[in-house]
């Protein structure tokens, strides 16, 4: 059974992105980048199901510009046998990103297909249950622990109120949450052996999917921020602040 | 045109952020229907066609509805999409689940929590862990969106509007619904409390996580949340954090204690009224966010603040 997981690359989560003078777009020129997060949960998911047993081949995706060739790199050393850059310089939304990786499962065959809940960039958390959509295949979002038994696969769910678990019958997509797994740390060696390993480039206008932006990004602001209060010096000065001036009754 | 608002329930209450997504709903000033589908839920319907501005709701009921999947519930919809303007409901794990399956079906982009509408297709959202805001515009002839609940108020109850009933479309069957743990506590829901108290890794372990942020939250009718950190280190349940990644919470008082201030914790509290910090550093970023900070060692801080209030 053949694996594709679909990685985005995203600006780092510890940087505060900053946006353009004239509120047109984000300021990313020059900012780092890596792997969305939740990405690398799939990933390496994807690689302990491959150790197990469950898997022959683990092949990685990613929608973008040149530049994804690094978080391709990440992902070839952290062990996965194939990468492929689906190449393009349009801001792919969603609705896109699940009709090329429809594509690219079709010209695959994989039966699992594994992506983040969630790009913390444009935070949607759409494209996984967009691509179940499209392909008909039952979906597990979210997914805290996962099994393969038999022709299906078994997931625990973080909901709110707690966790579901459910069976799905293979194909199905799976979205990772951040407790699915701890990825692994890329040693050094592997890094440098990844450099020799070939990406594979493909235009993404090959297939002949509209890839236009259905939404309109008409302009971009900071948040109001929340003003920075006072320290207090002890816990009843604490009490008597909130009793005083906020009417919190204690 | 009319706007379905698909409705969360745990079987025996409709959800309080139902209301919310109806105050969302009466800005395209068209009739409102709400779908509430599930295997005996008349009892919830008949909540629904209570809620004010509601013109009719729509009843789906059948067996495979019991623990309502996705893929079912995908087909269910859009069994009746092509009256409808625009779908939506509160942006919850449930409705995360469902709509964008909706929207792939339908061929439309969706506006994933919105904290604002300005317009028939015209919405306002964060990106980048709540620190950048965006307006967008959807291109598309139906909206699909879920909204940030904490901006909208809740609508009222009224005159019980009409309850018909559709036909639910065969299930799916490549899915099948196991089994579910929730969480039980006596304390105050988590996303509705009007004060929340949450903790961080600094708690230490999941007995202390308990001993020190109960006795305060049980004085305080709280309910109790955590970082992730917390969480990830078994300290404390995963429905309770709090976050970018978790739940968002805007009670009138919320307290922090032993939390460090990463935006992807803040994104889940910067809206509460009044935030309380304790953190023994000085620097942390928490404080930036807090009306009061006090810089103390929570193990002394918290019972001290416990044995302070009646
Ligand atoms: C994609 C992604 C999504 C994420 N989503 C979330 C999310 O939804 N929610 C979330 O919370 N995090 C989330 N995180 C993690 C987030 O970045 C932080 O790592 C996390 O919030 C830190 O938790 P913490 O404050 O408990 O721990 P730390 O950052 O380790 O902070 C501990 C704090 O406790 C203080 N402290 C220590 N001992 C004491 C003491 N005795 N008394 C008082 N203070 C003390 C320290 O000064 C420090 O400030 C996410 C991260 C990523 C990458
Ligand atoms: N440009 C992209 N290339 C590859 N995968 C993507 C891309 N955008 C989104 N994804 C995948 O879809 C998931 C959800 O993204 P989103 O719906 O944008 O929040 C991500 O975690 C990725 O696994």
């Amino acid at each position: 059974m053949k694996i594709l997981v679909a990685v985005k690359r995203v600006v780092d989560y510890n940087i505060k992105v900053r946006i353009k003078a004239d509120g047109s777009d984000v300021d990313i020129a020059g900012v780092k980048m890596g792997i969305n997060p939740f990405d690398e949960n799939a990933i390496e998911e994807a690689l302990r199901l491959k150790e197990k047993g469950n898997a022959s081949e683990v092949v990685v995706v990613s929608i973008g510009s040149a530049a994804n060739q690094d978080v391709l790199r990440h992902t070839l050393a952290m062990g996965a046998d194939r990468a492929i850059l689906l190449e393009t310089d349009v801001n792919v939304q969603p609705l896109g990103v699940a009709k090329l990786l429809k594509a690219m499962i079709e010209r695959e065959q994989t039966k699992l297909i594994m992506l983040g809940k969630q790009a913390i960039d444009d935070d949607a958390g759409q494209a996984g249950q967009m691509l179940a959509a499209l392909l008909d295949y039952p979906q597990g979002t979210f997914a805290s622990t996962v099994q393969i038994e038999g022709d299906e696969i078994v997931v625990t769910r973080e909901v709110d109120g707690g966790t579901e678990t459910l069976a799905l019958t293979l194909p199905a997509i799976i979205t990772a949450d951040l407790r699915l797994n701890e990825p692994r740390f890329v040693k050094l060696p592997n890094l440098m052996m990844a450099r020799k390993k070939p990406i594979e480039t493909i235009n993404a206008s090959e297939f002949g999917i509209d890839l236009k932006p259905r939404l309109n990004l008409l302009k971009v602001s900071e948040p109001p921020a929340r003003k920075a209060g006072i320290k207090v010096g002890s816990v009843e000065e604490l009490i008597n602040k909130l009793r005083a001036h906020e009417g919190i009754q204690l | 045109m009319t706007i379905l608002i698909l409705a969360e329930h745990d079987g025996q209450q409709l959800s309080a952020a139902v209301q919310q997504a109806v105050t969302a709903a009466l800005f395209w000033n068209a009739p409102i229907h709400v779908l509430v589908a599930g295997n005996g839920v008349e009892h919830i319907a008949k909540q629904a066609a209570l809620l004010a501005g509601v013109e009719k709701v729509i009843h789906a009921n059948a067996a495979h509805l019991a623990h309502p999947l996705a893929e079912d519930l995908a087909k269910l919809i859009l069994t009746i999409s092509a009256e409808y303007q625009a779908i939506l409901a509160a942006h919850s794990s449930f409705s995360r689940n469902v709509l964008p399956r909706v929207a792939a079906l339908l061929d439309v982009a969706m506006i994933s929590d919105v904290l604002e509408i300005t317009a028939e297709n015209t919405y306002v959202r964060s990106i980048y862990a709540g620190n950048i805001l965006t307006t967008v515009q959807s291109t598309d002839t139906i909206q699909v969106l879920t909204i940030h609940s904490s901006n909208f108020v809740a609508a009222g109850f009224g005159d019980s509007a009409e309850i018909v009933h559709i036909e639910t479309p065969a299930a799916f069957g490549k899915s099948r619904w196991l089994s579910e743990v929730l969480s039980q506590s006596d304390r105050p829901a988590l996303s509705s409390a009007k004060v929340v108290i949450s903790g961080g890794r600094s708690l230490g372990s999941a007995e202390k996580f308990e001993q020190v942020l109960s006795p305060l939250a049980t004085k305080l009718g709280a309910a109790l949340g955590a970082t992730r950190a917390a969480v990830d280190a078994g300290f404390a349940p995963n429905d309770i954090q709090v976050g970018q990644t978790g739940i968002v919470v805007a009670p009138e008082l919320y307290i922090a204690v032993g939390v460090s201030g990463a935006v992807q914790h803040t994104y889940g509290m910067k809206d509460s009224r009044i935030v309380v910090a304790i953190n023994q550093d000085p620097d942390a970023p928490i404080f930036q966010v807090a009306d009061y900070g006090l810089v103390a060692d929570l193990f002394i801080a918290i019972p001290a603040l416990t044995a302070a209030i009646q």
